[in-house]
């Protein structure tokens, strides 16, 4: 039967075909939507398919992800491919299936109804895979059965019959290892093929749940399914990552080494990046004759985005770390044992993974919390995330600290400055539990939340999986870099430079941003900030890490402050209270317009961002004041 | 073949709360709103399914259950509605899709 007779753009004989008079259409797929429930390796799938081809957007009005990309064929024409969420059924009950329905059966505007579907199932699950299989077959689509993790279950002694299941139900089935690229040239045949509607023998009752898994159990036996043996070297490590002691050692041990390869690990790239920035704006300096424009490029643009690309190193590491952690199984069971902690403020094990990253950055994190099912525990994770200490605030807190705590050791091993650093990431902590607290008990009260978890057999990472992941967060941080922070940084720039006086520019207190800074002094005077760390407040409205740039431009232009350098310009106008209070203000304010939009659209609206950034000013306005005026 | 170890008292009221690791029962009904018991039944929580209990987070909650070839975790008071029957050898039915 796996002769592959009866259809004419077939490359190689492999795919299973079913028999029969296939109803083919001779053109090949343009566009081709991915199906299947979660774990199944379906974003694996994706990534095989079409590399770097592919872009992350959201569904209009809701809050799903839209992931497509471009497949090219073998003959060089290329298809659409779309990744759907994956989902248990297509009975369109949470937001992920009412939106894979939706596009499945054409009724979204914004996304064309697909001509062919690939449906990728875990093989080394199929009784309960296949279920899904009855409904999307059901729809009448041209559908290619994959059967994922082909090689998971020929190594534990697993077997299916692909010929006898595409004769059962009626579709092409590709024995498939996305992860090894085993089979995927099948996967390319179906797409470049001719595409027949799937004619099922027969299909049960959709909405019966115990029907549907009769049905796939008896398919299942038709092709002879063999399940696998259960896997063994998950049991094995999970009876030391779940073990009652270990467990939450090795849980410990695993935050503990992120953080610390954060930073320690990430020094000594982001010192290469600045050397890279300090040696190019020399070149540019040296090389351009001085103009206005030089002026522009070297002071503005060029400190200013590079004083925000040093970071990129830190923020990759993080988000190497939390794919390795992903990808490998361990981050399910991290929920699984922070799932009691996290109950107690009212929120559950699903929030900790956003909350990990958000310390990395709240953007990532606030799309992170889409796993989160029940609405208000993740509106709640959303509200308090920005509250993690990102790595936008790590530099201001860094130049704030050495500027004034002197370097000593505490008990050996820590630093004064390392403690310091500690105490600020344990302030925002602390104020995200009791925030999480207020509002779990209020406006977001709900009951204790479902809470179901699939535990996936534990993985390697591959190399390609983690690979996209870091090249598509370097693209959004460059991106952010190269727009919102130059943006604020020519701005800024044309703000200290005008009015011009006699064809000069003017002292930087006669300055646009200078009269702004004066004009705001009366309400941040409390707090123990003159008007320099005013402009620079408002500048770090746009994101936390421009002040850095902002203080170095107002500093290096005012000719007193010039020697000695940013440190010394600080320890000068800022008296320890008044430091204890900007670190206080960076820890609690929500300085960050990206996180605001964000906010936006994934709660649907203004009235979220809007009360979280009037809240978290409030606090970061009190907690300064209270700094200011306690610490002499 | 897993066997039953048997510990499981014949209980009007058994759940799967009272299994501890290993032990396993068979699932008589989800005392659980439609949607969630649905959601239940799609992972594999059905009547008369075998379910084995697994690894818990420490404390015991939530805990990992064993069904239908996945491990899912489960929260005490989820856990508590899902009624059992103790599992009286592995029935002809079972055998067929068991591993």
């Amino acid at each position: 039967m796996s002769d592959c007779g009866s259809c004419h753009g077939c490359g190689t004989a492999s795919l299973a075909e079913p028999p029969g008079p296939a109803n083919a259409r001779s053109l090949a797929a343009k566009s081709i939507a991915l199906v299947g429930p979660p774990n199944s390796g379906k974003s694996t799938l994706f990534n095989r398919l079409t590399g770097l081809r592919q872009k992350v957007a959201n569904f209009p009005g809701v809050t799903v992800e839209q992931h497509t990309g471009i497949a090219e064929l073998p003959d060089g024409r290329t298809v659409r491919v779309i990744d759907l969420p994956g989902i248990y059924s297509l009975s369109p009950r949470s937001e992920d299936e009412q939106v894979a329905y939706d596009v499945l059966t054409g009724k979204r505007e914004d996304t064309a109804k697909p001509e062919a579907i690939l449906l990728v199932l875990d093989s080394t699950n199929l009784g309960r895979h296949l279920m899904l299989a009855a409904p999307v077959l059901a729809l009448g689509i041209p559908t290619l059965i994959v059967l994922n993790m082909a090689d998971d279950l020929r190594s534990r002694g697993g077997h299916v019959d692909a010929d006898e299941l595409a004769a059962q139900l009626g579709a092409p089935v590709a024995l498939v290892s996305a992860r090894q690229g085993e089979g995927i040239g099948q996967v390319f045949d179906f797409m470049a093929g001719a595409l027949a509607k799937p004619s099922p023998m027969e299909l049960p009752v959709l909405q019966d749940v115990p029907k549907c898994r009769e049905w796939a159990g008896r398919m299942g036996r038709e092709a002879r399914y063999r399940a696998p043996a259960p896997p063994e070297w998950t049991h094995r490590l999970d009876s030391v990552f779940l073990h009652p002691v270990a467990g939450p050692l090795v849980f410990a041990a695993v935050v503990l080494a992120v953080f610390q390869t954060i930073f320690t690990a990430a020094v000594p790239l982001m010192n290469g990046v600045r050397w890279l920035f300090d040696v190019s704006g020399a070149w540019i300096t040296a090389t351009l004759p001085p103009s206005v424009f030089r002026s522009l490029l070297t002071e503005g643009v060029w400190s200013g985005v590079g004083s925000v690309v040093v970071f990129l190193p830190q923020v990759l590491l993080l988000f190497l770390f939390i794919g390795i952690l992903e990808d490998s199984g361990y981050l399910a069971r991290a929920a699984l044992i922070a799932d009691r902690t996290m109950a107690k403020v009212g929120l559950q094990g699903k929030s900790f993974i956003p909350l990990l990253s958000a310390y990395a950055c709240a953007v990532p994190a606030i799309l992170a919390t889409r796993t989160i099912e029940n609405k208000r525990d993740r509106t709640a994770t959303i509200l308090i995330a920005p509250f993690m200490t990102c790595s936008a605030r790590l530099p201001v807190y860094t130049l704030i600290i050495a500027a004034f705590l002197p370097e000593r050791r505490l008990l050996g091993v820590l630093s004064t400055r390392a403690a310091a650093l500690l105490g600020l990431y344990l302030l925002g902590f602390l104020a995200a539990v009791a925030t999480a607290k207020a509002l779990k008990s209020s406006v977001l009260k709900s009951g204790r939340s479902q809470f179901l978890m699939e535990m996936p057999s534990y993985r390697w990472p591959t190399f390609q999986s983690l690979g996209l992941r870091l090249y598509d967060r370097s693209k959004i941080f460059l991106r952010r870099a190269g727009t919102v922070i130059l943006l604020v940084t020519v701005v800024l720039w044309v703000a200290e430079h005008v009015p011009t006086k006699g064809g000069r520019a003017p002292a930087i207190e006669h300055s646009i941003a200078g009269r702004i800074g004066h004009a705001i002094e009366p309400v941040i005077h409390p707090l123990g900030f003159n008007w320099k760390i005013g402009i620079g407040l408002i500048t770090s409205l746009a994101a936390r890490e421009t002040i850095i740039g902002t203080l170095g431009e107002i500093y290096g232009m005012d000719p007193e402050t010039q020697k000695g350098g940013l440190q010394a310009a600080i320890r000068r106008d800022l008296t320890p209270g008044g430091a204890v209070a900007l670190l206080i203000f960076f820890a609690f304010a929500m300085q960050c317009v990206s996180t605001i939009a964000v906010v936006r659209r994934e709660t649907g609206g203004w009235k979220w961002p809007a009360l979280q950034f009037g809240y978290m000013s409030v606090l970061a306005y009190s907690g300064a004041f209270l700094a200011a005026h306690l610490i002499r | 073949m897993l066997q039953l170890s048997g510990n499981n008292e014949p209980n009007a009221h058994a759940t799967l709360v009272d299994l501890r690791r290993g032990d396993a029962a068979i699932l008589d009904g989800i005392d659980l709103p439609g949607d969630e018991a649905r959601r239940l039944m799609e992972l594999g929580f059905l009547p008369g399914a075998r379910v084995t209990a697994g690894f818990a987070a420490p404390g015991g909650d939530p805990r990992v259950f064993q069904v239908d070839g996945s491990e899912i975790a489960l929260r005490r008071e989820t856990a508590r509605r899902l009624r059992t029957r103790p599992d009286k050898g592995v029935r002809p039915e079972a055998r067929k899709r068991s591993r």
